[in-house]
């Protein structure tokens, strides 16, 4: 049942991309709201209205829990194809404690940035 | 009826030959023969066995499609040789071959072994707490119509292994259950006589179980009896994700109804003739 689990999950996952991707399509590219996310004018991706919103908490939180997700939906993806190479039990559980650590790290690494990143624009903002 | 259909007709059949005590690789050789309408793939396997080629080897049984033992690639599709008219899928030129996904045990033989075990690792039987009901029965269960109907279509597959030779997942991945394990495991889950379903989870939800099938479909095309494998394990699926969710409706099996003949029967039944032997 540990593979139910994981492919509830993956589904999940995948339910919440779409939604994360839907609402980040709705914020840098639908002309009558791209201005509220992107006050400073011009293009929606400048330093100035990146950092508009990397000062928002809301989009700090939907920034670490698009990386949780799409990272977990990639690599139990890529792990599923790798399975299907009638590989030795051996190595299966070897690729995924390789596909675990190399998750566990990237998300890490991601939430670290979207923090930091949120402390320079809250800082920013109040000096 | 036309002359045509009454003439014979040549066709070259080119039969894949192996065998492993001798043959480095599967060849293929040719051999025509003459084809009246109405024959099948196995009589003109006979053809060349009684009249050109007595070492070509195949398994059949029946003749009927009811036995699953002669199941074969013909032109490159998993099929039963008994259940299929050479003229139906050949006007000049038929390849046949055993089943992919298996290993040959010589020229047209696959080796079934290995879906068997994969079978039997479902537990396709009906499993049941009241085990000395099970083995010594006293009774009937009830069963309505529409319970019957929910695993019925899947309870017709003979195990001829086409499905698993069409499977393209099990082509790669060969620890894959494979549609055929599947659809028996779920024909029993959904049997309301059966308690053994959250059992059959541990097989069917495991790493190579019912969640690496792709919806290929090819199963289900190419299964001789029409059963849809394919389907059954879609809602293996839904089946197994609710069970982890603690969603699925707790059931119990259904119960004994009563012993032989000690059931009320229903009024305006007129009463069964005396019996004669």
């Amino acid at each position: 049942m540990r593979e139910t689990k994981y492919w509830t999950w993956h589904m999940t996952a995948g339910v919440v991309i779409l939604f994360l991707l839907g609402l980040h399509m709705l914020i840098m590219h639908v002309g009558g709201i791209t201005h509220l996310f992107a006050p400073h004018g011009g293009e929606a991706i400048s330093k100035e209205n990146s950092l508009f919103r990397d000062g928002k908490l809301f989009f700090t939180v939907t920034y670490i829990l698009l990386l949780g997700v799409a990272l977990y939906h990639g690599l139990y993806g890529l792990r599923t194809i790798l399975f299907e190479l009638t590989l030795k039990p051996a190595v299966e559980k070897a690729i995924s404690l390789i596909l675990l650590i190399v998750g566990l790290g990237l998300f890490g690494l991601g939430t670290w940035a979207a923090i930091a990143v949120h402390a320079i624009a809250t800082a920013g903002g109040r000096g | 009826m036309p002359e045509n259909n009454k003439t014979a007709r040549q066709i070259s059949f080119h039969v894949t030959r192996y065998n492993p005590e001798s043959d480095r690789a599967p060849y293929v050789k040719t051999y025509k023969i003459p084809v009246r309408e109405g024959m099948t793939v196995l009589d003109g396997l006979h053809y060349i066995k009684d009249n050109m080629d007595p070492t070509l080897a195949w398994r059949y049984s029946c003749r009927m499609g009811v036995c699953g033992s002669c199941g074969m690639l013909l032109n490159g599709r998993p099929t039963l040789a008994c259940n299929t008219q050479i003229l139906h899928i050949a006007q000049t030129d038929l390849t046949v071959g055993p089943l992919p996904n298996f290993e040959i045990i010589r020229d047209l033989v696959p080796d079934l072994l290995t879906m068997f075990e994969k079978h039997r690792s479902i537990k396709p039987f009906i499993v049941r707490a009241d085990e000395a009901e099970v083995n010594d029965p006293q009774g009937e269960f009830y069963q309505s119509p529409e319970d019957l109907e929910a695993y019925l279509q899947f309870a017709y597959c003979i195990k001829c292994g086409c499905c698993m030779a069409a499977c393209p997942t099990l082509a790669t991945d060969a620890r894959y259950l494979g549609p055929m394990p599947l659809a028996a495991a779920q024909r029993y889950s959904v049997d309301t006589r059966d308690d053994g379903r959250r059992g059959r989870n541990q097989s069917t939800g495991e790493a190579h179980g019912a969640f690496r099938c792709h919806y290929a479909g090819e199963c289900s095309r190419a299964c001789p009896k029409g059963v849809d494998p394919a389907k059954a394990i879609q809602h293996l699926k839904r089946q197994l994700v609710l069970d982890y969710l603690h969603l699925a409706r707790r059931k119990k099996p259904c119960k004994k109804l009563h012993g032989p003949g000690q059931g009320k029967p229903l009024p305006n039944i007129p009463a069964a003739p005396a019996k004669t032997v």
